[in-house]
């Protein structure tokens, strides 16, 4: 299995730690895993870095997940990289909003380590 | 024509749902159960308050309540290292488990959880304050306890569409 490099978006220091662990709990090979800590800082860091998985919250001040994900398509930037959104909003309407906006799973917060395995590993063929 | 959220919202279920969002929390992100507490949380020492304000279907506050040992406690169960005092990290943990529970409970409720959005946690340090709102449709406040641990989580509703 190759190593994959990651980047986890969220405003929260505690939350990037707690999702980087899931990740390592989910047995994923992780080689580097980039933090940002808003979509402006995340969009900046990938014109300059290559990940193969992007994790990111939507809730965040100065440009949220839906955005992000919305730029990050539209300046085709890691066009082909998997986003998954991790969120305290849950309802089926946010869901359809992360997926028109391009993500490819979503997460509500609070969640297991098992919930992130579920999700993620079969979006990188490792399921 | 859709139901008002004052008509869906049920006064019985609000507290049941946050007892239900606290435990929910506490043992998914940090592997401990939190319970109810009939007792009040000890007043007069220094306390940290995260707030979480609620937009849209309904308008209001979440607010967590603990004491600093309290807060670097639960700080220690979500990342596995024990803070030394109550630094950027502490802070940002018990936003982000107040976060969690205010949207946990409005998930709970249907008409809330798609319309009414929280915002990004504001966390107060201090001690023997009170949070005033101009008017309250509701208001629920609940103690918890973990391990030996006390805390107070408030919802205060102002207004309901």
């Amino acid at each position: 299995m190759s190593e994959i490099s990651a980047l986890i978006v969220d405003d929260s220091s505690v939350m990037r730690k707690i999702v980087e662990r899931a990740l390592r709990q989910a047995g994923l090979p992780l080689s580097k895993v980039h933090e940002a800590s808003s979509g402006i800082e995340a969009l900046d860091l990938l014109k300059g870095e290559q990940v193969q998985l992007i994790l990111s919250d939507i809730n965040m001040p100065m440009m949220d997940g839906l955005e992000f994900l919305r730029q990050l398509r539209a300046q085709e930037l890691a066009s082909e990289v998997p986003v998954v959104m991790i969120t305290t909003e849950s309802s089926e309407e946010h869901v359809k909003e992360a997926i028109l906006a391009g993500a490819q799973g979503y997460i509500r917060k609070p969640f297991t380590a098992e919930q992130v395995k579920d999700r993620v590993l079969p979006l990188l063929g490792m399921a | 024509m859709a139901t008002p959220a004052r008509e869906l919202l049920q006064e019985s279920t609000h507290a049941f749902h946050l007892d239900e969002a606290v435990d929910e929390v506490f043992r998914l992100m940090m592997g401990i159960s939190c319970s109810p507490l009939e007792e009040s949380v000890a007043e007069g020492q220094e306390t940290i308050t995260a707030v979480i304000g609620l937009a849209g279907a309904m308008s209001g506050v979440c607010t967590l309540r603990c004491s600093v040992d309290t807060a670097l406690r639960m700080a220690e169960c979500m990342v596995g290292i024990r803070p030394t005092g109550l630094d950027a990290m502490v802070k940002d943990a018990i936003g982000e488990v107040c976060n969690m529970v205010a949207g946990a409970w409005k998930g709970k409720h249907g008409v809330l959880a798609a319309g009414c959005m929280l915002s990004t946690p504001a966390v107060v340090t201090g001690t023997n304050y009170q949070l005033h709102m101009q008017q309250q449709e509701f208001r629920i406040d609940h103690n918890y306890r973990f391990e030996e641990h006390k805390i107070s989580i408030s919802v205060i509703c102002e207004s309901v569409q």
